[in-house]
């Protein structure tokens, strides 16, 4: 009679809902692929052949990398919520993806700078991909030796806090001294984008999201004590500095490669925790984790599909589209609930 | 006598406690001798900023101590280990819960950590000693609610159950009886007795309810600005240490109700 709640009901008809999501992100775009065609293309022949590539190499990467960063932002997100104690936390708090975009700002902004290795009009995705994990790898290891050194955990958040604050002020001066062209290319990187990853690069990124996705399902049970307080958490048998270690690193790896791949996808890592309390009206993160989990999945699937505004050539950017859709959802359950879950 | 050193659960030993920065110590009181036996409520008392908070924070091991040893089950506190020290010693501090959002049952499970596999799964033996933590403190029909939901008293029976869970030699409690009226006070006070009785652990909390816990206690440790007793409450009242207890202006002791006075 005690046993605690499932949830399965709740839990089957997401995961049914992410499926449907996929296969209409799929179908959906500037040309509109019937779901039949889509099936028969993913589950074996299709006649047309034109339709074939364009889900093999277009519209299946970029739903798989849908689903890969909204669950990815989503839990990051929870990670830092719970870690900081703080409702306002979310996956970029630790300055993740202001190290990123240094990175990526440097690269382009600074070429007009730097003059050089730097001076070609117009960088590579590549070399951008690589500015931004080794910026946001960077920011990774100071927050890292920081939170070694220092015992309470409200001070790394100021400190990345102050991370953000000093890429930005870089930033703007690399920008003073750029052309339009280049600081419209930083500009678009910001924006985000799910597409143009190929399967190899999927890859890398699904490798590495992983494993942040294992150390954040390790650090469950102490993440469910920490829900107490650093002290009683600590009175229950927790290594509170290893702990904190692995949360942290897990954030970084996936908030880290996310920002990477797709650019710097505001709101979701916020947003997505606070969605799934507000529903599942629970802390308990074995319960909380999966949901946000299959929440992310879909409300960027959704985002992806209404963003590439299906029979017309144009796709808006991503970044707009989370906070466009996402911003009223939350504020609606706010408001209907009247009452702040954390 | 024999019969004593064998019980002891936790001991201090030229204990000093304080605050040391890498110039400066600050000793807030020292010298601190005391032994608790199994099966006691003990209550810490004296006046604000004694160092009631130090004490207990220096025994549950949340800060250092300057000098001196404190024994556990006979083992020093200093080479206990994290998980070790959870199976040995629970706590109920007066800082608010990080979450409210939990429901009692969920939080009082969360005592079971120590013992729990690498996500957290219950057992039926978790199970069991979870509900029978929620009937020792009579809060069976509250075991749904969200603890956002509940008043402070109820909310101090939760934190105590979820303590009890924990299984622990002694339970360390820091003014588990603030923010709570009369009656609830003397409930709460009341509980813990109890649960000494029943459940034969160790119970030491800190109080300003110096009255409640001259009734109500086996041991108190008083501290005082040059020194810290600890003895049974009517050997205290003997010995005339609650009259040197506060300055004398405003209330004094009366050594034949036990309670104090408001000077008139």
């Amino acid at each position: 009679m005690n046993k605690q709640k499932t949830y399965r009901p709740q839990f089957l008809l997401l995961i049914a809902v992410v499926i449907i999501c996929f296969f209409v992100n799929i179908s959906l775009g500037s040309v509109n692929i019937p779901i039949k065609s889509v099936f028969e293309s993913l589950f074996g022949a299709i006649e047309n052949s034109t339709w074939e590539v364009i889900i093999n190499r277009v519209r299946l990467p970029k739903a798989l990398t849908a689903i890969l960063v909204g669950s990815g932002l989503g839990i990051s997100g929870l990670l830092m919520q719970t870690l900081f104690r703080n409702p306002l936390a979310g996956p970029f708090v630790l300055g993740i993806s202001s190290g990123a975009s240094l990175g990526v700002a440097i690269v382009i902004l600074g070429s007009g700078l730097f003059g050089g290795f730097f001076a070609t009009a117009l960088v590579s995705k590549w070399s951008i991909i690589i500015a931004a994990s080794l910026g946001s790898f960077l920011v990774l290891l100071a927050v890292l030796a920081v939170s070694n050194k220092v015992r309470d955990t409200m001070a790394i958040l100021i400190i990345g806090l102050m991370f953000g604050s000093i890429t930005a002020a870089v930033v703007s001066v690399l920008s003073y001294f750029s052309s339009a062209e280049q600081l419209q290319q930083y500009i678009f990187w910001g924006f985000g984008s799910l597409g143009n990853l190929s399967w190899d690069e999927l890859l890398i990124f699904f490798g590495i999201y992983l494993v942040g996705i294992v150390l954040s399902i390790a650090s469950i049970k102490g993440l469910n004590s920490l829900l107490l307080g650093d002290n009683y958490a600590k009175s229950l048998g927790l290594n509170l500095k290893q702990s904190r270690l692995i949360i942290i690193l897990a954030t970084s790896l996936i908030a880290g490669t996310i920002t990477a791949f797709a650019g710097p996808i505001a709101f979701i890592g916020l947003a997505i925790p606070h969605l799934t309390r507000q529903i599942f009206k629970t802390s308990n993160h074995k319960i909380l984790m999966p949901a946000v989990f299959l929440f992310g999945a879909i409300v960027m699937l959704i985002c992806d599909s209404i963003a590439q505004i299906p029979g017309s050539d144009y796709t808006l950017p991503i970044n707009a589209i989370t906070a466009l859709v996402g911003a009223p959802v939350v504020i609606w359950l706010l408001v209907r609930q009247r009452q702040m879950m954390f | 006598m024999g019969e004593q050193t064998t019980n002891i659960i936790l001991k201090a030993n030229q204990l000093s406690i304080g605050y040391k920065t890498k110039k400066v110590e600050s000793i807030i009181a020292s010298n601190i001798n005391f032994e608790l036996h199994k099966g006691q409520l003990i209550g810490l008392v004296g006046a604000n900023g004694i160092g009631k908070s130090t004490l207990l924070r220096t025994l549950i091991k949340v800060q250092p101590a300057l000098s001196g040893a404190i024994t556990l089950n006979g083992n020093d506190l200093k080479s206990t280990g994290t998980l070790d020290l959870a199976k040995q010693l629970s706590i109920v501090l007066t800082e608010p819960l990080s979450s409210k959002n939990l429901s009692v049952y969920e939080l009082v499970a969360l005592g079971r950590h120590p013992y729990t596999n690498w996500i957290g799964n219950l057992t039926e033996n978790d199970v069991s000693i979870i509900n029978n933590a929620l009937e020792l403190v009579n809060i069976i029909g509250l075991k749904d609610k969200k603890c956002f939901e509940l008043s402070d008293g109820q909310l101090q029976k939760v934190m105590i159950a979820r303590a009890l869970a924990q299984d622990t030699d002694i339970i360390v409690l820091d003014e588990p009886t603030t923010h709570l009226d009369m009656y609830h006070k003397a409930y709460i006070l009341k509980l813990l007795q109890k649960l000494t009785k029943d459940t034969g652990k160790t119970i030491l909390f800190s109080s300003h309810e110096i009255d409640l816990a001259i009734q109500l206690c086996d041991t108190m440790i008083v501290m005082q600005n040059n020194d810290v007793v600890c003895d049974q409450p009517r050997h205290l009242i003997s010995k005339g240490i609650f009259e040197s207890l506060f300055p004398k202006d405003l209330i004094s002791f009366d050594n034949n109700s036990g309670s104090f006075r408001v000077t008139k």
